[in-house]
């Protein structure tokens, strides 16, 4: 692993630190209070190609690897979470689909999203099944040509405006074994959006309740075959955890560089607080910790784009990352004291942004289980 | 606390039921909305609650800073927004007027804001001078029988709503020459400026206070002129054993709905309490909620008892309030944790507590500035070293 950015990796770090500057910049405070996203605006990072970037060319992807990917998600993060948790989402529903799906099935659904012409969202949690996922109760039964889909899914990301939604679903008897993935086209008939969830922060991504109503999916779109479904989401989640943990050090980062400016130019006492140690340490430990979260994400990267094993480091990092996010962000507030504490400064935010990382894709008590099995169960 | 009094544990009834009845069912709609329970503010006239400290000569219930401290974690526990201005209004305006007021100044205020008529505030911040108090630049100048200020007090709450602000200006050039004036609204060149959007307490609203050529009379300077200091220090240490009561409620509150939920939540086939990862969670909240507890009530019991003076007070004031907010941050962030999911969305109050106990390390002194007074009082010369005060 190189601690240098690739001329390729920093060409594309920069396309999308331009873009968040100049498309998202402008509203994110707005549209936060608004509960707005725009998805106008996935099809122009699709245009610039930063909608598909670790997916092949073949199925309209930019092929490049995981760490070209996480380094697009840190710049849209580092500006409006929103819209690295679109891409980063989209990318799961993109990952299903690549690993799993047939060769029908990718063409058919991986280009437009590769593209930005679409949107996707992965549908696994339910109101009884968080981390318990494998305990899903939404059902999938086969009748001629079509499976019959009843239940309801919870808390999903994009659900109403995604054209593809990689779905979980029971097909067979209880248990991780029993799930299969389908893949739901927006439209189906018997399928439709239900409460729109207010939730703390990340109000600019939309989270919904789907709800199935004897939707009628083809037999056809179902991935793999019958009872795959928990391994395609597991794998999956494998590497969205990667993207977590690059969205926290987006968030992260934007925290520290406020904290920062503020510490030189704020001053009390007749000097600038971070002449105080009290300030200055705890700047230092933000740093070190980004840092920290850094590298490991990158370790988690380059270990995927050189296919070795990288789930119990995914883990790892998703964990560190997201805890360091949180207490980089409240930091962050702590620094600018009242002004942190109000709308005028973004930093609030960033620590109403952070605490949800930690629940996503994977609780971080449930990556500290994976990584303690691995120890342990070896 | 074991050594409540019978009158204690009644005042802590009957503010736990008026928080039930006249909190509760608003909060989350103020939160969402930026609003303010001004109605709350009768009803407490009413119970007393609004002059609590106050003496019974001077129309309150002669009580102490223990049953502040108690009546801010009953009321925090259902709605800190709202205990928040009534900190404000009872320690930092009723109090300071009862304590350090003259008898007309008295006379003319507190009925009115004991019986929750008028609301009261305090300015003490400004833009340039939040943690470095003494550094305010609003002045006040003489001009025969009344003082001309000039300056803006900012993030003073119930600023936007408050009739009465108990506030302080500069009547000289050091850096304690610092004189109180009690401000009306209405008075010819005060306004109240900007409202602030907030991250949490979100229904106490935080606003500005601008003095604009601002006419105050003679009358309503506190105290003597430049003799601020000592008072303006002196009420920071009560507040601070009484804020630690908001941190205590918004703690309990969190603890009570984590507990309850993970008794109830089922995943993997059992409770979430089932797991180690979750008790760890609930065991140290608790623990550390209960030490903050004892701490807090101590510090407010001595205070009552006169048993602390000076800086000592100062110290054990800054002790409970340092680790009580910090407490309370930490424990709001892990009952959302511990909600998961749930605990993000809006159909759980556990998000609520998280924004607003975040304040609680900010607000009435900052941690690093409590660090620094408890250091010093330690440390005596040699932490005077660095000499940030
Ligand atoms: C904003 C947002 C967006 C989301 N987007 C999506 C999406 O697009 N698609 C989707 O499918 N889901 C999505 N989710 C759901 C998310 O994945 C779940 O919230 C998460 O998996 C946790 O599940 P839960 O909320 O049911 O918590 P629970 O599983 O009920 O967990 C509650 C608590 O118990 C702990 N716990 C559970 N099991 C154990 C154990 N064995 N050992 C120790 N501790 C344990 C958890 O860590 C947590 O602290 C989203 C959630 C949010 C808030
Ligand atoms: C919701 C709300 C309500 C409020 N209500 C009132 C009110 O009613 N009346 C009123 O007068 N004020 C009020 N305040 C203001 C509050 O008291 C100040 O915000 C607080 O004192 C911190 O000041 P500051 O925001 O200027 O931060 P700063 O003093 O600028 O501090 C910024 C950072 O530097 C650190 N720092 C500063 N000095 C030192 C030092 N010497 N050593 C180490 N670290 C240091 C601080 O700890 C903080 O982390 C309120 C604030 C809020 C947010």
């Amino acid at each position: 692993m190189s601690f240098q950015n690739t001329p390729m990796q920093q060409e594309v770090r920069e396309l999308a630190r331009r873009f968040a500057q100049k498309e998202l910049l402008p509203f994110v405070e707005q549209d936060e209070r608004d509960e707005r996203f725009r998805p106008e605006l996935i099809g122009r990072l699709g245009e610039l190609g930063l909608t598909g970037v670790p997916v092949p060319e073949e199925y309209g992807g930019a092929g490049m690897g995981y760490q070209e990917y996480i380094a697009v998600i840190e710049e849209l993060a580092a500006v409006n979470t929103g819209y690295a948790i679109s891409v980063a989402v989209t990318g799961l529903a993109q990952m299903c689909l690549t690993l799993f799906g047939s060769e029908e099935q990718k063409r058919k659904y991986i280009p437009r999203l590769a593209s930005g012409q679409g949107i996707g969202a992965f549908a696994l949690s339910e109101a009884s099944s968080g981390s318990d996922a494998g305990s899903l109760r939404t059902t999938a039964r086969l009748d001629g040509d079509h499976y019959v889909v009843n239940g309801t899914k919870l808390w999903i990301t994009q659900g109403d405006l995604a054209e593809t939604i990689i779905l979980m679903a029971r097909t067979g008897g209880p248990g991780p074994k029993g799930v299969s993935a389908f893949i739901l086209e927006k439209g189906t008939p018997g399928f439709r959006t239900g409460k729109r969830e207010k939730k703390m922060g990340w109000n600019t991504s939309h989270t919904y309740e789907l709800v199935f109503e004897n939707a009628r999916i083809p037999a056809a779109n179902l991935i793999g075959k019958e009872g795959d479904g928990f391994k395609v989401a597991l794998r999956a989640l494998d590497n969205g955890r990667i993207t977590i943990g690059a969205a926290a050090l987006g968030i992260s980062r934007a925290a520290l560089e406020v904290a920062v400016n503020h510490a030189k130019e704020r001053e009390q006492f007749g000097k600038p607080i971070s002449e105080f140690q009290g300030v200055s340490f705890m700047l230092a430990d933000m740093a070190t910790q980004l840092d920290a979260a850094r590298l490991m994400v990158q370790r988690a990267a380059a270990l995927k784009d050189e296919k070795l094993p990288f789930s119990t480091e995914a883990a790892m990092a998703k964990v560190f990352a997201t805890d360091s996010a949180m207490k980089i962000t409240t930091d962050a507030v702590q620094i600018l004291g009242g002004s942190g504490y109000t709308q005028d400064f973004p930093v609030e935010r960033y620590m109403r942004e952070a605490k949800v990382m930690q629940i996503v894709e994977g609780t971080n008590q449930i990556q500290r289980l994976v990584i303690g099995r691995a120890l342990t169960q070896k | 606390m074991w050594f409540f009094s019978d009158e204690d544990r009644m005042l802590q009834q009957s503010v736990r039921q008026m928080a039930k009845a006249d909190l509760a069912p608003r909060i989350e709609a103020l939160d969402h909305e930026e609003g303010f329970n001004r109605e709350a503010f009768r009803k407490m006239g009413e119970l007393g609650l609004l002059g609590i400290i106050v003496p019974e000569a001077d129309g309150g219930s002669g009580l102490g800073a223990v049953a502040a401290t108690i009546a801010m974690e009953e009321m925090g526990a259902v709605d800190a927004s709202t205990t928040l201005s009534y900190l404000a209004h009872l320690i930092l305006c009723v109090n300071q007027i009862a304590k350090n007021g003259s008898s007309e100044q008295k006379s003319r205020y507190l009925p009115r804001l004991i019986s929750g008529e008028w609301l009261g505030g305090m300015g003490m911040s400004e833009p340039e001078a939040g943690s470095d108090a003494l550094g305010m630049k609003t002045r006040a100048v003489l001009k025969g029988d009344h003082y001309v200020l000039n300056g803006t007090k900012t993030w003073i709450t119930n600023g936007p709503v408050g009739d009465v602000f108990y506030c302080y200006a500069k009547t000289g050039e050091g850096r304690k020459d610092v004189s109180t004036f009690i401000v009306d609204r209405g008075m010819k060149g005060f306004s109240t400026g900007k409202k602030f959007s907030k991250m949490g307490m979100r229904a106490s609203p935080t606003g500005e206070l601008v003095f604009d050529q601002c006419e105050v009379p003679v009358a309503n300077r506190v105290g003597a002129e430049g003799a601020s200091v000592s008072m303006l220090m002196r009420n920071l240490d009560l507040e601070r054993v009484t804020i630690a009561g908001i941190s205590l409620g918004v703690a309990r509150a969190a603890i009570e709905t984590a507990t309850r939920y993970a008794k109830e939540r089922k995943q993997f086939g059992k409770p979430i309490g089932a797991f180690q990862q979750i008790q760890e969670r609930l065991a140290e909240a608790s623990a550390w909620y209960e030490a903050c507890r004892a701490l807090t009530y101590s510090a407010a019991k001595m205070w009552d008892e006169g048993l602390l003076a000076g800086r000592e007070a100062s110290m054990s004031a800054a002790r409970a309030k340092l680790q009580s907010a910090q407490m309370a941050t930490q424990v709001c962030l892990d009952a959302i944790q511990i909600l998961g999911g749930y605990g993000y969305t809006r159909e759980f109050p556990v998000e609520r507590y998280m924004r607003d106990a975040k304040l609680m390390e900010i607000g009435a002194g900052t941690n690093e500035v409590l660090r620094i007074i408890i250091a010093k009082q330690m440390l005596g010369e040699a932490a005077d070293a660095g000499k940030p005060f």
